[in-house]
């Protein structure tokens, strides 16, 4: 024991360790909470017609997740765990209030585009599955980064979905126009097929495609 | 043939194990043996080898759809001048119908062979003919008037989505035509679908009181009244009806003839090529539902679609050339002969329902088809599961009885 301590003390522990490091990086490829766990599938193919809707649902899942693992596992030790689903639900849910009640006070239209979908992040499988899986079993610390690794690996695949959706589907970005007016007059029309449901879980089959094809670790032996 | 046989041999080095094009093997090897009978031999075991390999079978779905084909052009020409309200010779119409359809048969084909030249060679597999057919069926299915970079589109989109990524040919679940009809209907409705599309070159210049809606909604809309249909009027119902058995009324390139269709369907039944099990119980199964849904007709007069006859379905509108081309693809049906009777049912009843209880999507026959494609694995599994269980039985009586 005392050994231990003192070459933890010897060797000046630095802020971030490999381990650290990757618990942010792993959710962003190898442990995409998306495109390999294929969680959360539900809000990728309904909040991702344009890219604003996405990327507030984006913030509120990142808050969500960060503030939920480190609440978890702050009480981690305190939790009866035949009671623990209800504790994450409620815990889950309170945070999930909060953004509501701020984006009904500071993007009312956002808030009116993304509806139910706020209020279901409560069941998406992605927060409730980092809570069981690491925060009700790690320190705050790494389980912040595990919350901020998976947000982000959550919020790429969205944003992704959402940019190539709007821009094929209403020629813009973040309402920005991209494909102008010249395109229109050639002959070039919107794609209507972008704007429905199914031609996310198609982008979304496509990123899995790319990803598996350039990241030989998920190649599943069979 | 000999000088082309030499041009082949002579090639075919520099493609071999070693040569300096050896990537591109797979595209030396789909022209060779598109060309010439594969020289592969049985070795070991006793087998009975056909003449006839996929590229032969696949030859003679294309013949069988020519009719289709070369009628299509000609309506398309035919259309074309009566909505302008000229006269015209025969062979000017088929000129101008082939001049609106050859180019929708060039990119498709292109294009289509493009993405499967990449992917065989990305791949190293060798080159599948599956695309021949689909080729063709693609501009057969679509106005004559679709833009090319939308059909180009289209055709990346059903062979990469709907083919490639489940593995290449004989691995699709969907059928590949109707994949590409369905990403046009879906993405570009207003180039698809609707009372514009249906003639060619008339968009801008209509004669007065012509609607170039399809034969079929025209004849809901008039209420069988065929006197009073736009622009085109008949003297009696047996005069339109014969009318669209022949194929002379607007519609996709080739689905309007159910004559030319018949014919394509005697060349797929006589060579044993396409089911007919499938193409007869398709029919039933429109026919049946037709009736069904015509006895509510006198309950619900606002639904124009319920009283119409229900062998109109049959002749109108794709249902015909989605029973015999599209129905039958022999990689998305069912492969049971029991399921392909309850497969092809299923196809007829539903586009049926389709088209009379949701004209909002006027094409029932290919979401139909497309439908019943995803269920066609599950309907060949309970027909396998109920024979083992059948002959589970009998074996059981056998050794206890």
């Amino acid at each position: 024991m005392s050994t231990e301590t003192i070459a933890a003390v010897k060797e000046r522990k630095p802020l971030f360790t490999a381990k650290d490091r990757k618990l942010i990086t792993d959710p962003l490829d190898d442990d995409n909470p998306i495109t390999v766990q294929v969680l959360g599938i539900c809000s990728a193919l309904a909040v991702t017609v344009q890219v604003k809707p996405a990327l507030f649902m984006s913030m509120g899942v990142l808050f969500v997740l960060i503030m939920g693992n480190l609440v978890v596992s702050l009480i981690r030790n305190l939790i009866p765990s035949r009671v623990r689903i209800i504790v994450q639900l409620v815990i889950v849910a309170a945070l999930v209030t909060v953004v509501d009640q701020v984006l009904k006070a500071y993007a009312y239209d956002v808030s009116k585009e993304l509806s139910v979908f706020v209020g279901l992040i409560i069941t998406n499988c992605i927060v409730m599955g980092r809570l069981e899986a690491f925060a009700l079993a790690n320190k705050p610390g790494p389980a912040i980064l595990d919350g901020i690794g998976n947000g982000l690996g959550y919020s790429f695949i969205l944003l992704l979905v959402a940019v190539v959706r709007e821009l094929f589907g209403s020629g813009t970005i973040l309402g920005f126009p991209i494909i102008g007016e010249w395109a229109l007059n050639l002959g070039y029309k919107h794609n209507g097929l972008f704007v429905l449901p199914p031609m996310a879980l198609v982008i979304v089959g496509v990123i899995i495609w790319v990803q598996r094809s350039r990241n030989q670790k998920l190649i599943e032996a069979n | 043939m000999k000088p082309l046989k030499r041009i082949v041999e002579n090639f075919e080095p520099h493609f071999a194990e070693g040569g300096k094009w050896r990537k591109y093997w797979p595209l030396f090897d789909g022209f060779a043996t598109f060309l010439f009978t594969p020289g592969h031999a049985t070795h070991k075991g006793a087998h009975i080898r056909d003449g006839i390999d996929l590229k032969r079978t696949m030859s003679m779905v294309i013949l069988a759809m020519v009719p289709a084909l070369l009628f299509g052009m000609y309506n398309v020409g035919y259309q074309h001048f009566l909505a302008l309200g000229e006269q015209a010779a025969f062979m000017d119409m088929f000129l101008y119908g082939m001049w609106k359809v050859l180019p929708l048969v060039v990119v498709s084909y292109g294009v289509g062979l493009g993405v499967e030249f990449v992917f065989c060679i990305i791949k190293g597999h060798q080159i599948n003919e599956g695309y021949l057919v689909s080729g063709m069926l693609i501009p057969l299915v679509c106005p004559p008037d679709l833009p090319l970079w939308m059909l180009a589109l289209a055709v990346i989109f059903a062979v990469v989505i709907g083919k490639e990524v489940f593995g290449g040919t004989g691995m699709n679940i969907l059928n590949v035509a109707l994949t590409a009809r369905a990403f046009l209907f879906f993405a570009y409705p207003a180039d698809i679908s609707g009372d514009k599309v249906w003639i060619s070159g008339v968009s801008n210049q209509v004669v007065n009181g012509y609607t170039g809606e399809t034969a079929l909604a025209q004849f809901a809309k008039t209420g069988g009244d065929v006197a009073a249909m736009g622009g085109q009027s008949f003297a009696s119902q047996a005069d339109f009806l014969w009318s669209g058995f022949i194929g002379l009324v607007p519609g996709s390139v080739g689905e309007t003839s159910t004559l030319a269709i018949l014919i394509g369907a005697a060349i797929l039944m006589l060579t044993g090529i396409g089911s007919w099990r499938i193409m007869a119980s398709v029919t039933l199964g429109g026919l049946a539902m037709g009736y069904l849904l015509n006895g509510f007709s006198g309950i619900f007069p606002d639904n124009a679609y319920l009283a119409i006859p229900p062998y109109y379905h049959l002749i109108f509108g794709g249902f015909a050339f989605g029973a015999v081309f599209m129905a039958t693809d022999p990689v998305t049906a069912s492969q049971t002969p029991t399921g392909k009777y309850i497969y092809g049912f299923l196809i007829g009843v539903l586009a049926v329902i389709i088209r009379v209880l949701n004209p909002a999507y006027p094409e029932g026959m290919m979401l139909a088809i497309l439908f019943m494609n995803v269920m066609a694995p599950l309907i060949d599994h309970y027909v396998v599961q109920g024979n083992i269980n059948r002959r589970l039985k009998r074996l059981n009586v056998a050794t206890h009885g």
